[in-house]
């Protein structure tokens, strides 16, 4: 089936392609138009890039020339030995980690359950995270600082990460994905008397790849972005994340050139080196999923 | 925060017949439970639990310097907070932000979905273009464009010059302020809706394009009468997402303008972060807190409720 459908496909899209007169000037116009934008995307990427690896005094002299008569990684170093950039990646990546295990094991497992489990009152827990969703979380810092500090979680990596595990995001795309696992396969495993969490690790999860990835890259990148929460949670220059620690540098960026912006591109690389890596599956999941 | 349905996998298999008939296991019931445990214990302790205390503290005069309660005070805070200009002065700085942002947000990226939807080759590329600002964090983009905005020096102040044009004062006075964020939020959440809409024509059949154009369907016509009307409901997803994210804004404004000039951008989330935070004002900012957390859901709960009557209209025409 799949073979007849890519056939039919291929010569319908040249078609579509070669098209009327009008249809062609009208593609090369879009495709003109997309273009030149995209360049414009890709500027204050490269700006930020090409003044970082500029001499201060030639950027105070000429600050809006692409190129340079002295390429050098002084700023880098200095950005590396000035600030606590490197704490700030350790945490970042503990804190990011976590996260991500955390959220795919929990929000598997209650989708799981929720697919596969008949128990009192599965019908009011679905709705209950179905409503979780209209939660606008990020509007409840005020409140959840007040609770976290006196759970005492306030300074810790779990005051970030406990948070953000609960996400029930996850648990419908979990649960849209668990539900085409076919029924038989379930059946036949509990026939041969698995339990029902051998059930869930060794015949549901592995075949949920598709699912796990997507959640596992967007938590990564929601809980590496994340700003607000981490910088009230986290006051300790040592402590913070990227984001956090960056944020303090603003100030910088009208007088040492160089160095903010050679500290912002090492806060971009390694997600831009991640996106780069798994563009597809960051832009299926996204479309999946819509998480914002 | 929102979903839209995920595609399940096809497996050609019924799954609608997964309940058997007749079990009211008890060790199914107990395996349900521990499986669904471990998220509704977090789910209840920090996702429900902030709005209860929350709604708590919005009736005490707590601070936020000391722990406890401080004393009760009934519903003065919500009064001193609707009585209060700066409140709505904040409110209205959001509010504006989402009338800024959601239309560009909205359409710019339909309208270059549609272009790269025409384009055959090199798509990757587009989709890198767009979509790399979308996973960088909020105060990279800040410190970058902070940067290319600085008077006189900065890259986009001479691109105004470059044109003819002169560059307002982006940090220094409202009105640049607000084209500064909403340029710079522009560029960095585009490709996320791009994203969507992408995906959203990737889905609609060739064949609809092909019996069009045998018509003789042109371009133009093509996208209006097929790809526009299919794309309603994504463009209603978008809409609601867009908006909700905007009137959440917080971190571009705080970093980039501190919520200045003069508070004169000022939105509500840094509203309540000062009064809580900088104000110590604990009671009070909660009060703000919960004002705000119910407009948000009646934004959303107000989708949900349009889309509803739609399908339902659609389905019974």
């Amino acid at each position: 089936m799949s073979a007849t459908v890519a056939t039919s496909r291929t010569p319908s899209r040249s078609s579509r392609r070669r098209g009327t007169d009008a249809g062609g000037l009208f593609n090369r116009l879009a495709v003109t138009c997309l273009t030149l934008f995209a360049l414009i995307w890709l500027v204050p990427f490269l700006w930020a890039l090409i003044t970082s690896l500029r001499p201060d005094s030639e950027i105070a002299a000429h600050p809006t020339r692409p190129w340079s008569n002295n390429w050098n990684l002084d700023a880098y170093r200095a950005a590396w030995h000035s600030t606590a950039i490197g704490w700030w990646y350790v945490n970042s990546f503990i804190i990011s980690t976590l996260a991500v295990i955390f959220t795919v094991v929990v929000c598997s497992m209650v989708a799981f359950a929720l697919v596969n489990l008949n128990f009192r009152g599965k019908h009011a827990v679905f709705a209950v995270i179905l409503a979780g969703l209209m939660l606008p979380t990020e509007a409840l810092v005020l409140p959840q600082f007040m609770e976290f500090r006196a759970l005492h979680l306030l300074g810790t990596y779990w005051g970030i990460i406990l948070p953000a595990v609960a996400l029930p995001v996850a648990v419908f795309v979990f649960h849209a994905f668990i539900k085409g696992i076919p029924v038989a396969l379930i059946e036949a495993a509990r026939l041969d008397g698995a339990s029902w969490w051998r059930i869930y690790y060794q015949v549901c999860m592995p075949l949920c790849r598709p699912a796990i990835s997507a959640v596992a890259i967007l938590t990564f990148i929601t809980s590496w972005n994340a700003f607000l929460w981490p910088l009230l949670v986290l006051t300790q220059t040592k402590s913070q994340t990227i984001p956090v620690g960056l944020s303090g540098l603003i100030g910088g960026a009208a007088i040492q050139y160089a160095q903010t912006m050679a500290s912002s591109v090492l806060g971009i690389l390694p997600l831009l080196a991640v996106f780069l890596v798994l563009q597809r599956q960051i832009t299926q999941g996204v479309a999946n999923t819509g998480i914002k | 925060m929102t979903t839209s349905a995920l595609a399940a996998p096809a497996t050609g298999v019924n799954t609608d017949v997964r309940r058997r008939p007749g079990q009211a296991q008890g060790g199914e019931n107990r395996s349900g439970w521990l499986f669904a445990t471990p998220f509704l214990v977090l789910y209840v302790a920090f996702l429900i639990g902030p709005v209860l205390i929350g709604l708590v503290i919005s009736l005490f005069n707590t601070t936020t310097v000391t722990s406890g309660l401080g004393s009760w005070v009934g519903l003065s805070n919500y009064a001193a907070v609707l009585s209060n200009g700066d409140f709505w002065a904040s409110m209205w700085h959001s509010v504006l932000f989402t009338l800024l942002t959601t239309p560009l947000l909205v359409l710019l990226p339909l309208l270059f979905a549609v272009f790269a939807s025409r384009v055959v080759h090199n798509r990757w590329f587009f989709r890198l273009a767009f979509f790399a600002p979308y996973v960088v964090p909020s105060s990279a983009v800040c410190l970058i464009f902070a940067f290319m905005y600085t008077p006189q020096t900065g890259l986009v102040t001479n691109a105004f010059g470059w044109v003819g044009l002169t560059a307002p004062n982006f940090l220094g006075t409202t009105s640049g302020a607000w084209f500064a964020v909403v340029l710079l939020t522009l560029w960095w959440t585009f490709g996320f809706n791009f994203i969507l809409y992408t995906a959203a024509i990737q889905d609609i059949s060739e064949e609809v394009y092909e019996a069009a154009s045998i018509d003789g369907a042109g371009p133009w016509q093509q996208i209006r009468s097929i790809t526009i009307p299919l794309l309603r409901p994504t463009m209603s997803l978008v809409l609601i997402l867009q908006v909700l994210a905007s009137l959440k804004v917080f971190d571009q404004i705080y970093i980039l303008l501190a919520g200045g000039p003069n508070y004169s951008t000022r939105p509500v989330i840094e509203y309540i972060y000062d009064t809580g935070f900088t104000s110590y004002r604990g009671g009070y900012a909660a009060a703000a807190t919960m004002v705000y957390f119910v407009i948000l859901v009646a934004v959303s709960a107000g989708w949900l409720l349009v889309r509803r009557s739609r399908t339902a209209t659609a389905a019974n025409a």
